[in-house]
């Protein structure tokens, strides 16, 4: 198989497999819908791998497969470009898809959608795939607008449940909030280079750095900061930074293990990566490279501090999840796109093993989902509660294991940016370090330790009740939770190995040398930041052993190491502490319980202004001045005039013939004038 | 005997739908309805094949006419029976010979009173639009602009719904009101050039106030038919009304006709207004993107919900004309073509339900995903790509015509855009309504899933819709030479010399 036909098995056998599944699903046992999809995308996942290991010794691939259309000067085409950054992405994506794949034959065994389940999920890694592997625009777009398909569908899997179906359309919109700035953003990228493809655009930016567009009167901005932003729009959608964050803990209503493998691992990060892509452009607008990085701080933070008050596992990870994507896109505002990428895809490991842990112990609880009723569970799940264990290490920064790894770079990258903004964001992600310990270990420590609360809880009394009996009917008191079967542990642990050790063996390829060379640019001399990382990796830590050792003695570690006791005093030794600062400190809490009340301000602003508007053009331009006035008005008109010549008709002989000899008049004396 | 054929491919285009209608009319007799519908589906897939030369044997370098019959008609005015058809013509025709199959199949076992009369409509009308999309002489157009009329008035006045009447007068009064100042410009040019041959009047300089006249006159025949805001309101009335069938046809063909004449008649005849009117032109136009859409949220009728879409997608269209660059005029060229697809999907789909609970209210529904698992999962990707995703034909059009606007100005592409989000927003929000949630009452309940019938024909629809906005290049290079050469002539003055 030559090199081509390899690029092109990789989105193909998913996607392959997702159709044979979804169109003839009902006709096969129920047993080919696992082995068929994972079968597609086990060997997407081998021949990734193959992809990467090629990528390190040969050149970029950036080939046409076909033309998508031709107009006037103008062609759109589907293309792959492969380097290092796709060939990870892709080895991210499947390994994770795959991961998810063998899990959702236990999560999804007693769903009536299963095979239905497992063609949304290889559709969606096609989708992801196609996105990662672009080398232009459209086809960025087309990926990105596919894998919001799929989380649409995926998010309204269980379509009966009314709060699954109003999150899955409102991450639709929510998204396409965000699309509505990216596309005009691609509009303005093939106005003014004249192209969609990556080479031929980063190519010509530089020419372009100080070109100017008029959007209001005369005013000039920056061509580079108008397009970095509008593009930027549309990764707060898909990467759900603040604002348009708002659909993604909604999203959670989805099964857990798309949680994992959509919005947490892959499709989340689109945003990302896209940007991390368009290196050669934001490097270029120092002021759209501060609003990149003041967006995320305030991700970073604010979504952290919604952690602690949540109850429901699924949305401790959630909010978990914003505020780590809110530390990639403080890393990419500091120019430092390579930690980005690292924390991305260290955070996909740490992050999938989290949701599906969570998904083991929903299982466990017999979908439970309230941290309340739990507590003791490592004695019952004692490989769910290790893998979880490490999942949280990885993620609050312990040293040595991944998370450290990536975050420690972006607190370091925050510290030395220079852009407007970074003093911020130096400040956000450290608080956000001693946060994120905080919620992580709450949730771990009253889920795996301390009593089991299930045995004392009334089972009305759950926060879930809404939902349908089949899939929450919660563990009786008198039951003990049950570890699920080994092709849920397997992707447990086999997540936990990545989440553990992937920091340490690629943060110095990958950061420090020449993994992402050519790849992405950063001007080293207008935005430092990664520059002076190197600098302190080659003068101080020296190795991974260095930098964790240096790590031990400072500020981010004893921040972390603060959160897990604090977590531990007040859920394991003295809950009475935490029950008294929420009720002396209600209004902060009601703050947090309302989310900041962006929820509310969306619907009642957005959501219900757009159908008033609606219905007022309706009624009154439509149907009151339009049809009203206008349409039926003409006919009442004519209606009056014919009245009026109505009466013209008297009957009266002489009358007619007076008319007439007028008539007659008239025309004679019109004919005599024209001659 | 094949040159022959390929020599008056057009004729046989037109005219053996209107033959297979006459047919299909003498087979009256609604106790033996099969024998009419046989012949009536023989008569559509036979003239729908006679169309598909027109694209095997295109040449596509070529953006003139092709195709050409010419013979005199009436000496004493010089009329002549004069067919042509270009790349922007001939995806049109092969949309409505194909609709027309799509409209008799969906007829099928649904319309059980005077059978023949119904499908004879439909095959007769297909003829007449076939002649609109196809001749070059201006009363030839005529005739057909408005003999096609007649038929939709019958389809909506005999098989329509309760409010049929208004619905009928007030769609017949619209269109014929418009058309009538074109039969004035057409008159007009007659007196200029002695000749009613579209290219001479293509060739005819004339001053400007001269040509804003024109172009108003088309202006008010074609704008009604689009429909562009605001004299759109005949079309939601007309579509709720109509049966299945007069709803697909009127959305994937008839409004082309409105579209496709901008494009034939008042923009290259009168070049100059079309650019001093273009900011008219742009600003009704986005009016329709972004007013409609609103309009469209607040909908409780589906029909009436598509309806308004509709006016919204063809917002797009007049918008991508009147922003002279390839990439705004072919996207609206594929936009119709997409929309063709899309909006005959989605009336169908709204047929499905009524067929089987006879309501179109969108609060009769609740759960239909539980009862029709099939038709749900058509019904999600016909909305989808009403909703633009990339990789349905929905996404092609809309995209170029963005993408041409920003080149003339951001504010119309930033307007435009906002499509995305509305029209996402008021389609799914139906289908929300409609096919998720809980089962919601007992004609909920007892659905029946899609028939056999039902089946093939959305999974033809969903099959194209997929292939255009999977690979829409096959389309465009139709349409490119042709657009080509129209914007170089759009570019040209035809102010008088000296003036």
């Amino acid at each position: 198989m030559s090199m081509q036909q390899i690029y092109l098995a990789i989105p193909l056998l998913p996607l392959l497999a997702a159709m044979i599944i979804g169109l003839f699903g009902k006709y096969l046992p129920r047993a080919a819908a696992h082995v068929v999809t994972i079968a597609g995308v086990a060997i997407s996942f081998a021949l990734s791998v193959y992809v990467l290991k090629d990528a390190m010794v040969s050149q970029p691939y950036n080939e046409t497969v076909y033309s998508w259309l031709k107009s006037g000067n103008f062609s759109f085409e589907i293309g792959f470009l492969i380097d290092r950054l796709s060939a990870m992405m892709m080895v991210v994506v499947t390994f994770v898809s795959l991961m998810v794949h063998i899990y959702t034959i236990g999560y999804m065994h007693e769903d009536k959608g299963y095979a239905r389940f497992f063609s949304y999920i290889s559709l969606f890694t096609f989708s992801m795939l196609m996105l990662v592997m672009s080398n232009n625009f459209m086809q960025l777009f087309f990926g990105w607008e596919a894998v919001g398909l799929v989380s649409y569908l995926l998010i309204g899997f269980w379509y009966t449940r009314p709060t699954a179906i109003y999150a899955n359309l409102k991450a639709f919109l929510v998204n396409r909030v965000g699309d509505f700035g990216f596309l005009l953003g691609i509009g303005l990228v093939l106005f003014h280079f004249g192209s969609l493809d990556y080479a031929a655009v980063f190519s010509v930016a530089p020419a372009m750095a100080d070109t100017k567009i008029n959007l209001i009167g005369n005013a000039s901005w920056s061509l580079m900061t108008v397009t970095c932003i509008l593009l930027f729009i549309g990764a707060m959608g898909k990467s759900a930074q603040v604002p348009l964050h708002v659909w993604l803990p909604d999203s959670m209503e989805g099964p857990t293990p798309i949680s994992a493998l959509i919005h947490a691992a892959t499709m989340v990060t689109a945003g990302i990566f896209m940007v991390a892509r368009m290196s050669p452009l934001f490097e270029l607008s120092s002021t759209a490279l501060s609003f990149v990085i003041v967006i995320g701080s305030i991700t970073a933070l604010f979504m952290g501090f919604l952690g602690i008050i949540q109850n429901d596992i699924k949305r401790v990870v959630a909010y978990s999840t914003l505020s780590q994507l809110g530390y990639m896109t403080v890393a990419l505002g500091a120019s430092a796109y390579s930690v980005a990428i690292f924390h991305l895809m260290t955070h996909a490991f740490f992050k999938a093993l989290l949701f599906l842990g969570a998904g083991s112990v929903i299982m466990g609880m017999h979908h439970d989902q309230d941290i309340r009723n739990m507590g003791n569970l490592k004695k019952y799940m004692p490989i769910t509660w290790i893998t979880s264990l490490i999942g949280s290490l990885a993620l609050i920064g312990t040293p040595l294991l991944s998370g450290f790894y990536s975050k420690d770079s972006i607190i370091e990258a925050a510290k030395f940016s220079t852009v407007a903004g970074s003093g911020f964001a130096y400040f956000a992600v450290l608080t956000g370090v001693f946060v994120t310990a905080f919620y992580s270990f709450r949730m771990y420590f009253l889920v795996f330790h301390g009593k089991e609360k299930w045995r004392e809880v009334k089972h009305d009394a759950h926060h879930h009740d809404d939902h349908d009996e089949e899939h929450h009917h919660g563990l009786s008191p008198t039951d003990d939770p049950h570890e699920p079967g080994w092709v849920v542990k397997l992707p447990l642990i086999l997540l936990a190995v990545p989440s553990l050790a992937i920091g340490y063996f690629a943060i110095e390829p990958m950061l420090f040398g020449d993994f992402f060379k050519g790849v992405i640019f950063v001007d080293a001399h207008a935005h430092p930041a990664m520059h002076e990382l190197a600098h302190h990796w080659h003068t101080i830590f020296h190795s991974p052993v260095g930098m964790a050792v240096h790590g031990l003695m400072t500020l981010p570690f004893a921040l972390a190491a603060s959160g897990v006791v604090l977590a531990w005093f007040f859920y394991m030794k003295r809950p009475d502490i935490p029950a008294a600062i929420q009720a002396k400190f209600s209004m902060i809490n009601q703050i947090l319980e309302n989310k900041y009340g962006f929820d509310s301000f969306n619907d009642r602003f957005f959501a219900a202004g757009s159908r008033f508007i609606g219905n007022k053009l309706w009624q009154i331009g439509d149907v009151k001045v339009i049809d009203g006035a206008m349409v039926n008005g003409t006919a009442n008109l004519i209606g009056k005039l014919s009245g009026v010549v109505r009466k013209l008709q008297t009957g009266l002989i002489y009358h007619y013939a007076f008319a007439m000899i007028i008539g007659v008049f008239l025309m004679l004396s019109l004919g005599l004038l024209k001659i | 005997m094949l040159e022959y054929f390929l020599q008056h491919i057009l004729s046989f285009s037109i005219w053996l739908p209107v033959l297979a209608g006459v047919l299909v009319l003498f087979t009256a007799n609604d106790s033996k309805p099969n024998l009419t519908r046989w012949l009536a589906l023989f008569g559509s897939v036979v003239s729908f094949l006679v169309t598909i030369p027109l694209y095997t044997h295109f040449n596509f370098a070529d953006g003139g006419f092709q195709f050409q019959e010419r013979f005199l008609w009436i000496m004493s005015f010089n009329i002549h029976y004069h067919l042509g058809a270009d790349g922007i013509a001939i995806p049109l025709i092969l949309l409505t010979s194909f609709t027309t199959v799509i409209v008799v199949i969906s007829a099928w076992e649904v319309i059980e009173k005077r059978v023949a009369q119904y499908m004879a409509s439909f095959l007769i009308m297909s003829g007449l639009m076939i002649g609109v999309f196809s001749t070059l002489d201006a009363i030839l157009y005529y005739v057909f602009w408005e003999a096609m009329l007649i038929p939709m008035f019958l389809v909506i006045g005999i098989w329509g719904g309760p409010n049929r009447v208004y619905a009928t007068v007030k769609f017949f009064l619209y269109t014929l009101l418009g058309s009538l100042l074109m039969l004035v410009a057409f008159i007009y040019m007659f007196h200029q050039t002695g000749s009613f041959a579209i290219s001479d009047y293509y060739q005819l300089p004339l001053p400007l106030s001269v040509q804003v006249l024109i172009f108003l006159a088309f202006f008010a025949a074609f704008a009604v038919k689009i429909p562009m805001w605001p004299v759109h309101t005949w079309l939601p009335d007309a579509h709720v009304e109509a049966p299945t069938g007069g709803s697909v046809v009127l959305a994937a063909i008839a409004l082309k006709l409105g579209g496709y004449s901008f494009l034939r008649f008042a923009m290259p005849i009168a070049p100059d207004a079309a650019h001093y009117l273009s900011g008219f032109m742009i600003t009704l136009s986005l009016i329709a993107i972004v007013y409609i859409a609103l309009v469209a949220l607040v909908q409780k009728d589906m029909k009436k919900l598509i309806a308004y879409s509709s006016i919204s997608h063809m917002g797009f269209v007049t918008l991508g004309f009147f922003i002279f660059n390839n990439l705004g005029l072919e996207g609206a060229v594929v936009q119709m073509i997409s929309h063709g697809f899309i909006s005959s999907a989605m009336f169908l789909c709204v047929g499905v339900l009524y067929d089987r609970v006879h309501s179109r209210q969108i609060d009769a529904y609740g759960g239909v995903a539980n009862t029709m698992p099939a038709f749900a999962a058509f019904a999600v990707l016909f909305a989808m790509a009403n909703s633009g995703l990339p990789g349905t034909s929905g996404f092609v059009g809309e995209f170029m015509v963005i993408l041409g606007a920003i080149q003339v100005n951001f504010w119309y592409a930033f307007l435009a855009s906002f499509t995305l989000i509305f029209g996402a927003a008021y389609t799914l929000w139906m289908v929300k309504r409609v096919f998720y949630g809980e089962v919601a009452n007992a004609n909920v309940q007892a659905l029946k899933d899609l028939n056999k019938r039902e089946f093939f024909i959305l999974a033809i629809l969903a099959i194209l819709v997929l292939a255009v906005g999977i690979y829409p290049q096959p389309l465009t290079d139709m349409t490119n030479a042709t657009v080509t050469q129209l914007l170089s002539h759009l570019a040209n003055s035809k102010l008088p010399a000296g003036l």
